[in-house]
């Protein structure tokens, strides 16, 4: 066998699988129990973390709120509340859907599942542990890394476990060539080990010394964000998107592009968070000017996802999954333009240490990474249970809850945040009248906690019946609307 | 560019440029910083802090005052934390070689701590205001740390250890009295220890404010 030249192997294939729809059933059933397994623990995650946080909300308006039990005060829901979304919610559902697309696009049914199963299990056993230590008051505070010594070995055996599949899945896929997904799916399962392991050594067991700890905290929770996060739900929107429109993605050279230079200049942000720190300069100055250049992969994928997308907005009508994806694709430009904006030291001293930092959090964890996640679940969950969603109009609910609900809370703590900011920055004002100004905003901000529990509610009940197939057998998916011309197979919806 | 081995030699070398640049340099470099010898007194610097000191970090850590209160003051003028009376200097690295968690923070939902013991010397104070924030700053939104604390009735003569001039809805009763747990106490040890406005050579103090 010839090997390929340079030209063939840089050869770009645009379409996210050619399998028909046998095998792809073969697969996909393949998959089912253990990326249930993980979508179920996820939504319950949600639920829980996203109460703690409705909790830690009202509490900073109302401070006397339950404040005689020691382990619900803020200090320790707050933490509870990120961890319980990060790790309870993002990370496995993020890993449900990893598994789902890497079987689907390695073209071969889901190997060794029971080595899923086990990591499914293994994972939330962690969780519940490091969730009850940092309630009763064993958290670090060590922001991101606040589980404690106890609980996170069992975190990373779990993980070594998926780690080692990804690598027998990627061993053994079948011939051809490797979609954009693909490398995103491939880079995040490597780097997550390696940021988790690297992060608990040197902060968690065998800490080092109190000036190198915000560096390395930093590098890590950014890395989190940018490495496994970001590169998961970017592969389901390069997945999804072409899937559901049934076209090709607009250019293979530009996600190459998008690809390398995310890799490149995400893995230097870490210290855009300590600007002005206790670190020498370079660092800062790294870190900044990485910031900076995110613009290029971030308007790269933008411009593919649109260019992929023009023509078809109208399938936003009638596809839940669509929607979802594409509200998560939109802000995923806005948050990282906000992002890179925010490292601007001029705009950073302002917001650094407000509530427009937690708008910006939500913007990323919650506009553009739980909606990827929502919408991709909308399209792998019939296809694993054999059974369609049984309400358009929940659904429909559901979207526009969450949308309502997150908009809300973003407009809300970046207006507030940029009050306190101004504040806290003017030297003839009062630390009083930061408080003073953020208030009302964070009124708001409770209150649009309670509209996007509503809609996981909706969501997680949806869920259930799915598991249970409750509701009568439906001809076709779950559609807003008819749509107007049957595209491919894929139209499911 | 279909080649996995390809990739993975990418991704690999693009994470640890920037594992070498953000993890080893600072393990390597500032892990091993020592403290300065203190001419004036023949002490160090940073000065070392008391075991009780040290015991508080712990309950600091297990409150979870970090997610409302910072513990860094940036330099002037990128910011105005000097000027605002957060501290004489910037805070740099080799400040926290006491503590065994750096509690740089992200939030100022409530004032930096970085020089708290310096700008609020009374242990009683701050027991008043951890037993309950709203009767010392009525506008503020800290969370009362009660849990630290004992009512009890007064036995023969009162501790001498009680808390002073409590007030508000869970002040004691006459007969009554409230003691800090032995958290409490090293609480406020920590927090009184949190001085940094001795004078290091790397963070010189801005000439005019
Ligand atoms: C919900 C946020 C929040 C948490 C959690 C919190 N604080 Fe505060 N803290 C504030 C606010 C707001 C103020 C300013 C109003 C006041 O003095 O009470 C403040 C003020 C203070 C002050 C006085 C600062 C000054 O400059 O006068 C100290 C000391 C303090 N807090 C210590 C702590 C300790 C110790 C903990 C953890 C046990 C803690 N705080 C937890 C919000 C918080
Ligand atoms: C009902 C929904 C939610 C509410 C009411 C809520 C509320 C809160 C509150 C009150 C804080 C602390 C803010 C502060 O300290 O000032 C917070 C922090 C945070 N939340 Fe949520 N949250 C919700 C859902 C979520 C979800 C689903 C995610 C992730 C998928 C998430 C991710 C985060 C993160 C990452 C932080 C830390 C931000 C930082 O330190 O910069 N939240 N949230």
């Amino acid at each position: 066998m010839n090997s390929p030249s340079l030209l063939s192997s840089l050869n770009p294939s645009t379409e996210p699988d050619a399998l028909d729809s046998i095998e792809r059933a073969e697969i996909d059933a393949s998959t089912r129990i253990p990326v249930l397994l993980f979508f179920a623990s996820a939504i319950f995650w949600l639920l829980v973390g996203s109460s703690l946080g409705l909790v830690s909300a009202w509490k900073m308006t109302n401070p006397a709120l339950l404040d005689s039990f020691s382990w619900l005060t803020f200090g320790r829901l707050r933490p509870a509340h990120l961890n319980a979304v990060i790790y309870g919610w993002a990370t496995p559902a993020a890993i449900g859907v990893g598994l789902w697309l890497t079987a689907r696009l390695c073209r071969i049914p889901l190997l060794h599942s029971k080595l899923l199963i086990s990591a499914a299990i293994i994972w939330n056993l962690g969780i519940l542990l490091g969730i009850c230590g940092i309630l009763i008051g064993d958290g670090r505070s060590i922001e991101w890394l606040e589980f404690p010594a106890y609980s996170t070995p069992i975190l990373f055996i779990a993980y070594a476990f998926i780690g080692i599949w990804t690598i027998i899945m990627f061993r053994f896929r079948k011939p051809g060539h490797i979609y954009v997904s693909q490398w995103y799916l491939f880079a995040a399962f490597l780097w997550f080990p390696w940021l988790y392991a690297t992060a608990n050594i040197l902060l968690v067991w065998q800490p080092v010394q109190g000036p190198a700890q915000g560096a390395i905290n930093w590098w890590y929770a950014h890395n989190v964000l940018g490495l496994w996060f970001t590169p998961i739900g970017l592969a389901a929107a390069y997945y999804f998107i072409p899937k559901v429109i049934g076209r090709p993605i607009h250019s293979y050279y530009l996600s190459i592009l998008g690809f390398w230079s995310l890799a490149l200049f995400y893995s230097w942000n870490g210290m855009h968070h300590l600007i002005g720190g206790p670190f020498p300069a370079w660092m800062v100055s790294a870190s900044v000017v990485a910031s900076m250049m995110m613009f290029i992969p971030v308007i790269t994928t933008a411009i593919n996802h649109h260019m992929t997308m023009r023509g078809h907005f109208e399938s936003l009508q009638w596809s839940p999954t669509l929607r979802f994806i594409v509200f998560g694709a939109v802000s995923y430009t806005v948050v990282s333009l906000q992002g890179s904006s925010m490292a601007i030291p001029a705009l950073n001293t302002i917001t650094h240490f407000t509530d427009y930092t937690i708008g910006h959090a939500h913007l990323g964890l919650y506009a553009f990474f739980t909606m990827i996640l929502f919408g991709s679940m909308y399209y792998i969950v019939p296809r694993l249970v054999g059974w369609e969603w049984p309400s358009a109009t929940l659904i429909r609910w559901h979207f526009w809850l969450s949308a309502v609900g997150i908009l809300l809370m973003v407009g809300a703590l970046t207006l507030g945040g940029l009050l306190q900011g101004l504040a806290l920055y003017d030297v003839a004002s009062t630390f009083r009248s930061s408080l003073e100004f953020a208030n009302p905003f964070r009124v708001l901000r409770g209150i649009s906690g309670f509209i996007l529990l509503a809609g996981q509610l909706v969501f997680a009940f949806l869920f259930v019946q799915m598991l249970l197939k409750l509701g009568a057998p439906k001809k076709g998916p779950a559609l807003f609307t008819k749509p107007a011309e049957q595209t491919n197979d894929t139209v499911a919806i | 560019m279909n080649k996995l081995p390809l990739i993975f030699v990418g991704i690999f070398l693009t994470f640890t440029s920037a594992w070498i640049g953000l993890v080893a340099y600072p393990t390597l470099n500032l892990g091993e910083m020592q403290p300065l010898p203190d001419e004036e007194t023949g002490g160090v610097l940073p000065p070392t802090t008391s075991g009780l000191a040290v015991a508080g970090q712990k309950v600091y850590a297990s409150s979870g005052c970090v997610y409302c209160h910072s513990q860094q003051v940036r330099w002037s003028p990128l910011s105005t934390d000097i000027a605002k009376g957060l501290g004489p200097r910037q805070t740099v690295a080799r400040d926290y070689l006491r503590e065994k968690v750096a509690f740089l923070g992200t939030m100022r939902t409530g004032p930096d701590l970085s020089n708290i013991g310096a700008r609020q010397p009374d242990t009683n104070w701050h027991h008043q205001h951890l037993f309950e924030p709203r009767t010392v700053t009525d506008w503020s939104i800290m969370p009362s740390y009660r849990y630290l604390y004992k009512t009890q009735k007064i036995e023969g003569q009162p501790s001498s250890d009680a808390v002073q001039g409590l007030r508000g809805p869970h002040a004691p009763k006459l007969g009554y009295e409230v003691v800090p747990s032995e958290e409490a106490k090293a609480l406020v040890a920590y927090l009184l220890s949190l001085k940094k406005n001795y004078k290091l050579p790397e963070s010189p103090e801005p000439s005019e404010p």
